[in-house]
């Protein structure tokens, strides 16, 4: 039966590269390494030959970093430049640890504002502009385009702005398009949130009903 | 050194070679030493517009490749003698030319002009690249439609991505009578989208259509109101305060008259 090796030497214009296999058990591959090492047998004076290791997805200690280095250093004349693994995939940060940012400017026709976050954009969103942020989105000037809070998938992500007049709205996967769904010719503030999966509109003064958080103003 | 200002609109059919030949006319009108440069390779209007067609020797793709030097391919107009033209080649396209070659052949004109107006074909691909590559400065051209607005703020965000600094915004092809009844968008509501300087508002005029196909600049007619419109484009282009035009047309005696006895 033909086993997949667990090491993979391939040449490259600087050295080799290393490929260790990310499904096995450590040891395993450790052993194989050296196995594989000892075959290879080169004279201690040949020339120096850089090694790069790549871990595929596997994350190393420095512990286990260094077994794999002290067991290439078993053959003299190799070097290792460096040990990599894949980056660690991100998944969507905590909601309540989003940090507000400002950004100034205006979002026009083809462009895209993309954002991790809250967003505080101080400008206006032009027809065919789209602002997508992570966290929710505050409009300080007219939205005129599209607008998609809480891209990442957060429900409880907001979009507000000073005048309302979005081509389309989004919040996490909900999709709702104005004026067919609902029109806002409102003089004052106002914001969209999803209540039970579905986009309502209320005006800014209303905010705190739903994110109940106590304001502690002072004055008596 | 004279400057370059590129006319552009992203949609086509908004004006952008009518307000070349225009502006580009009426500038020479008040004494400037005038170019008119059509990047509109493969289909130049220009020529037409100006009424030049039947003039041209060698175009742009002449100049750009060697064949012949600057100031052979350059065409005099036949009513001002400080009023000249570049013109597009009509068998090529866009890609025949890079912006570079054009930004060369705008820098090479400067000293010798006071005023390069750039006519920029429609689209947002290598034709409007060309065209604005050598310019210092841009005009862009929309009609009080949401389509034409739409495209607008497209090219005004391309424009802000250069070192074009604060485009300036011509509304062409304003009718008063559909203003008054909202039928239109209000010159207001697009510049309050656009968020750019206002350059001038040109009303809806069946004598740049004639004028158009007699290869005469509509500026050189007086009676005409975007004539009128066209002039105070150029003057603020020389910095002066001139005030917007009132678009509701005259209704004197006579001219009801006429329009009642169908000469209007």
């Amino acid at each position: 039966m033909n086993v997949k090796s667990l090491v993979t030497i391939k040449g490259v214009k600087d050295g080799l590269v290393f490929l260790l296999d990310d499904a096995s058990e450590f040891d395993a591959l450790l052993d194989e390494l050296e196995a594989k090492l000892a075959k290879h047998e080169q004279q201690l004076s040949g020339p120096i030959v850089h090694i790069q290791i790549k871990l595929g997805a596997r994350q190393l200690g420095e512990e286990d970093k260094e077994r794999i280095r002290s067991a290439i250093r078993k053959q003299g004349n190799f070097v290792v430049q460096s040990i990599e693994s894949d980056p660690v995939p991100v998944g969507p940060a905590d909601y309540s640890t989003y940090k507000v940012e400002t950004v100034t400017g205006m979002v026009r026709s083809g462009q895209t504002l993309e954002h991790e976050g809250h967003l505080l954009l101080l400008g206006d969103v032009n027809p065919g502009g789209t602002v997508r942020s992570t966290g929710d989105i505050y409009i300080m000037g007219a939205l005129r385009g599209m607008a998609h809070a809480g891209c990442a998938g957060h429900a409880e992500a907001i979009i507000a702005a000073s005048l309302m007049k979005p081509t389309q709205l989004r919040i996490a996967d909900v999709i709702s398009r104005p004026p067919d769904e609902w029109a806002s010719s409102e003089p004052w503030m106002e914001y969209a949130y999803l209540q039970e999966g579905s986009m309502q509109i209320d005006k800014m003064a209303h905010l705190h009903h739903n994110r109940n958080r106590a304001l502690q103003a002072k004055g008596v | 050194m004279g400057e370059a200002i590129v006319v552009t609109s992203g949609k086509g059919g908004v004006g952008k070679t009518t307000t070349s030949a225009n502006v580009g006319t009426a500038l020479a009108l008040m004494g400037k030493k005038v170019c008119m440069v059509d990047t509109d390779i493969g289909l130049r209007n220009l020529d037409v517009v100006m009424g030049l067609e039947n003039r041209i020797i060698y175009d742009l793709i002449d100049v750009a490749e060697g064949r012949c030097r600057l100031n052979q391919a350059l065409v005099k107009d036949k009513r001002f003698d400080e009023l000249y033209m570049l013109p597009a080649a009509q068998t090529k396209d866009k890609n025949d030319i890079s912006p570079d070659q054009v930004r060369k052949i705008v820098e090479e004109l400067k000293p010798d002009f006071d005023y390069i107006i750039i006519d920029c074909p429609a689209g947002i691909e290598q034709g409007f690249r060309n065209a604005i590559a050598g310019a210092d400065h841009a005009i862009v051209v929309t009609t009080p439609e949401n389509a034409a607005v739409r495209d607008a703020d497209r090219v005004i965000g391309l424009l802000e991505k250069t070192n074009i600094t604060q485009p300036k915004l011509v509304i062409n092809r304003i009718r008063p009578n559909l203003l008054k009844s909202g039928d239109m968008l209000e010159v207001d509501d697009i510049i309050q989208v656009l968020a750019i300087d206002l350059i001038g508002i040109v009303p809806d005029d069946e004598d740049v259509i004639k004028a158009a196909n007699q290869g005469e600049p509509t500026v050189m007619n007086p009676n005409s109101r975007a004539a009128m419109a066209y002039r105070n484009v150029a003057r603020r282009i020389l910095g002066e305060t001139v005030p917007l035009m009132h678009l509701d047309e005259k209704t004197g005696v006579f001219r009801r008259m006429r329009k009642f006895l169908g000469m209007g």
